[in-house]
């Protein structure tokens, strides 16, 4: 099989985009997350640099509670693709317990991914973070740039956001100012799946469906996880065939009930999926409940 | 919701234009809404709204309002994309909302799209607004508009309305030089027109807009002649490898072939073009064409780096340092002809100043007004110069090496947007401003011998007669008669068969509509050849669409096209059935059969109308034989 007219274009265009951050800034990095869109992500960066290997270090910026095949994955894609890995965890928040349980999700997203990364973005010294975020995921990304601007504390200003007209990135900074540039802007769920199938690109086992146990809450299923007693709280535990539409941190990725157990047959299931990719992904744990638990652990 | 998997698809990236009240967020949630594109989570928080405010029926503007409420909130939305998909091709969305910047915000979203949608109330009609629109449209180089006119439900679903629209537009957009306009009478708030054919407007046959979306044709918008290839980066990885990286703005490479090198006008030869297959394994096709992305390896180590050009010898883009260009601002700051910008064209960045401001645009009458510097949003025509040369084609030329964009260099801000404009002398004396005044994509010969000197030597003007009608109407029969007696009467005269092109030409062509429009365009421009060399051309093309004809019209040009209505009731052409065609439409076997499940537009003003119910096919062919006589001067 071969790659679709208007995948092959894709694959230009976000090849043409990471050249240019290479071209453009002096210290990029590429984010990684370990999940599918990274996957391409990583796929497209050694495509853009062929025949040389990937010419930026890679960032993943962990919050320690990354599902364990995911750091296997990770640790393994590395050395298989060879590239220079950097790790940062917010250390101080982990050391004080931060858990989404204790913070609530926003809170607990706030200290380990928001602080974790423009931590380890000024501890790296980077002027441009690659990301594999896309448009179509979410309403408020939908008007995101290609390059998108950060002042000097990394705070994203809609107000002075950059026009982007043809091809031509204006990829320049003043002190202290970065950018965070997003190749996968155009690119769709269905899209990804079908590259990853097209490309045989690997990726991390949970995306394929297997029995696990979970606590079914509603249309969540929540996945229990051996050496985290947080996760068996809260249900009963049970066995169900299921899959990761997308990944995150464990407490806050809802499985479902699935049995496409090869890429073949998630892309055929993506064929009749009714429900958008958010509908599954987020557990909120802001609830009464989690109040409470958090105005317990108050002292954070 | 997924409706395809891996198969061929092709991309189409379009945007809307329209003022506020025109139903812009409606249509455009009918569009997903209709096609199957929304997801069920969403239509349920739609029907939430619904029963909040108590309405009877889901608003589907709520779809892309999302943007709305940012409005309100003070936030600057230039842009906003949206994705979706039929069985045919993958859509991307340029959603520029804002009364107040439209300029900027639709100069934004126009730059890179095939297609532009303008709205129109079917009540209010063309009104400055929508001029504006297409004005910005036909600056960006869009090179299709359609124009959706809706709220057809509020004026009665009336086809006299719907014709005066179209006339309207018609006349005022004729000096924009937008290449293709499509005309669509739609309802939004109803559905009519936009994904599902309307039932209360009988009288329009044509696509819906969905239809139109999907079909088509823009593979003809890739510039495939003038090869600009700007180097973005150099990849060294090793001793062994020394290659250029970038993306094909235009053109084809050919391994093996001549290049020149800018500016050093160095020249060597593509020893190889390299790219990633799947699986990261090397592939080395033998060519490259425009929009891929490759590694470029030459034969002699020529010192090439971020910023070159690689052209062919024979082909060569100005190389300037000063030029004028079309220009929309875009900062907050007024322009100054005190400051050196930054300039990024390309992947070439160097530093730029404002020689002159040749003249603004007043964006509501659309007129020429006294120059000054620009404000934000306003446009205007300017000279630059830039400290070092820059290697540019002309946009209307080359939308991906004719665009440049200003940068103030404190606040590092994009403040400008601009479109080269095709005069001024290159430096190195390569003057192309004659090549680029033609709209097609190379230089244009001018022959010692002309039209005018054949045709006084064949005794008659060269003409092309474009026979219209259903499969069986009689159109092949009338145009051999009237080729035969023609040719006997001493003229030089050439029956176009739309089979026999079908054989050789455009074989490559199927039967989907955008392969019909290519078919016809194709049949157009041979007829307009052979006008050229001096004979007449009799076409017969069933050639249902008014727009298809309009638009070989054009290329054939107004004085010498010819259309000829070859009309026979649809029962006497399933009757006569020659090729037993209606009969294997009738029983599905084949599917878009004029007359039978796809529809016929008659012409409502032909030349001649050809009634073969009526007359005899002697008589047909008299009737036409005196009409080229007339027209062609014999």
């Amino acid at each position: 099989m071969h790659l679709s007219s208007h995948l092959r274009q894709l694959e230009a265009e976000s090849i043409y985009i990471l050249r240019e951050v290479v071209a453009q800034f002096e210290r990029p990095v590429l984010m990684y997350s370990v999940g599918k869109d990274s996957s391409v992500l990583l796929r497209l960066a050694q495509k853009a640099f062929y025949p040389g290997t990937i010419p930026i270090p890679v960032l993943h910026v962990d919050t320690a509670y990354k599902f364990p095949e995911m750091y296997e994955f990770r640790d393994r894609v590395a050395h298989e693709i060879g590239f220079k890995l950097l790790l940062h965890r917010n250390e101080a928040a982990l050391a004080a317990g931060a858990n989404p349980y204790a913070l609530g999700t926003q809170q607990c997203c706030a200290y380990l991914k928001t602080t974790a990364l423009l931590e380890a973005l000024k501890k790296y010294d980077v002027d441009a973070a690659i990301g594999g975020a896309r448009r179509e995921e979410e309403r408020s990304r939908a008007k995101e740039r290609v390059f998108s601007f950060r002042d000097r504390h990394g705070q994203w200003d809609p107000r002075n956001q950059r026009p982007e007209l043809w091809s031509v990135f204006n990829g320049k900074l003043g002190k202290g100012e970065s950018m965070r540039v997003f190749p996968l802007s155009n690119w769709t769920e269905q899209d990804i799946w079908n590259y990853i199938l097209l490309e045989e690109i690997p990726i991390v086992p949970l995306y394929f469906a297997k029995k696990r146990k979970v606590i079914v809450r509603g249309q969540s299923l929540i996945p229990v996880l051996d050496h985290d007693p947080l996760t068996r709280n809260g249900g009963v535990i049970e066995e169900v065939m299921c899959r990761f539409r997308s990944l995150g941190c464990y407490h806050c990725s809802g499985a479902v009930r699935s049995n496409a157990d090869t890429i073949e047959k998630i892309v055929h299931e993506m064929l009749h999926v009714k429900t958008s990719e958010r509908a599954t992904r987020i557990i909120d744990f802001d609830t009464d409940a989690s109040m409470e638990i958090k105005k317990r652990e108050g002292y954070f | 919701m997924f409706v395809a998997g891996s198969q061929e698809l092709s991309l189409l990236r379009f945007s809307t234009a329209g003022s506020v009240d025109d139903g812009k967020s409606t249509l455009v949630g009918r569009l997903l809404h209709d096609s199957g594109n929304v997801y069920d989570d969403h239509i349920a928080a739609l029907q939430e709204a619904a029963k909040q405010t108590k309405s009877s029926r889901v608003s589907l503007a709520l779809l892309t309002d999302g943007l709305k409420a940012e409005r309100e909130q003070g936030i600057t939305i230039d842009v906003a994309y949206r994705y979706f998909t039929t069985t045919r091709r993958r859509f991307i969305l340029a959603d520029s909302p804002g009364h107040v910047e439209y300029t900027r915000n639709m100069a934004t979203g126009a730059s890179t799209v095939d297609l532009t949608i303008l709205l129109v109330d079917a009540r209010t009609g063309v009104i400055e607004q929508t001029k504006r629109h297409a004005f910005i449209a036909a600056l960006l180089g869009v090179p299709r508009v359609l124009l959706a006119v809706n709220k057809m439900d509020l004026v009665d679903y009336a086809e006299s309305r719907f014709k005066e629209i179209v006339h309207d537009f018609t006349e005022f957009s004729a000096k924009l030089g937008i290449k293709e306009i499509k005309f669509i009478p739609v309802s939004a708030l109803e559905g009519d027109n936009v994904v599902i054919r309307s039932t209360r407007m009988r009288w329009y046959t044509g696509d819906t807009i969905l239809e139109h979306l999907d079909t088509v044709y823009i593979s003809g918008d890739n510039n495939l002649v003038d090869l600009r290839f700007p180097v973005q980066l150099v990849l060294n990885p090793n001793q062994n490898f020394r290659g250029y990286a970038g993306t094909i703005a235009s053109g084809t490479m050919r391994v093996g072939e001549e290049v020149v090198a800018l500016p050093s006008m160095n020249r060597s030869r593509v020893k190889s073009i390299v790219r990633a297959g799947k699986g990261t394994i090397g592939d080395y096709p033998s060519e490259a064409s425009c929009k891929d992305a490759v590694v470029i390896q030459l034969e002699n180590q020529l010192d090439i780096s971020r910023g070159d050009m690689l052209v062919r010898p024979g082909n060569i883009p100005r190389i300037t340092s000063n030029f004028e260009a079309m220009v929309v601002w875009l900062g907050n700051d007024p322009m100054s002809p005190s400051i050196r910008y930054l300039i990024k064209h390309s992947t070439r960045e160097t530093k730029a100043s404002i020689s002159a401001v040749d003249y603004k645009i007043d964006i509501h009458t659309l007129g020429r007004i006294a120059p000054g510097a620009l404000s934000k949003n306003e446009i205007g025509k300017l000279s630059i110069t830039t400290t070092s040369p820059l290697f540019l084609d002309s946009y209307d030329h080359n939308r991906a090496t004719g665009n440049f964009i200003l940068i103030d260099p404190a606040s590092f801000q994009t403040v400008a947007a601009g479109m080269v404009l095709n005069r001024g002398r290159s430096i190195l004396g390569v003057d192309n401003s004659e090549s680029t005044k033609s709209k097609v994509h190379f230089h244009r010969e001018v022959p010692l011998v002309t039209r005018a000197e054949r045709e006084s030597r064949f005794g008659h003007m060269a003409i092309t007669l474009w026979m219209t009608g259903l499969s069986g109407s009689g159109k092949s029969s009338i145009a051999k008669g009237a080729e035969r007696a023609l040719f006997d009467q001493g003229a030089s005269a050439y029956f176009l068969d739309g089979d026999n092109l079908r054989q050789g030409l455009n074989s490559g062509l199927g039967f989907s509509r955008q392969d019909r429009n290519e078919n016809l365009r194709r049949a157009a421009e041979v007829a307009a050849i052979m006008n050229d060399a001096g004979v007449i051309v009799i076409c017969a093309f069933i050639s249902p669409f008014q727009a298809d004809r309009d638009a070989a019209r054009a290329i054939i040009g107004e004085d010498r096209f010819i259309e000829v209505h070859v009309d026979a009731p649809l029962e006497t052409c399933e009757e006569r059935d020659p090729h037993q065609l209606y009969k294997k439409a009738r029983r599905g076997e084949i599917q878009n059969f004029t007359g039978i499940s796809d529809p016929y537009e008659a012409p409502s003003t032909p030349d001649i109308r050809l009634e073969t119910s009526t007359l005899s096919l002697p008589e047909c062919v008299e009737s036409l034989v005196e009409l080229v006589r007339k027209k062609s001067s014999m």
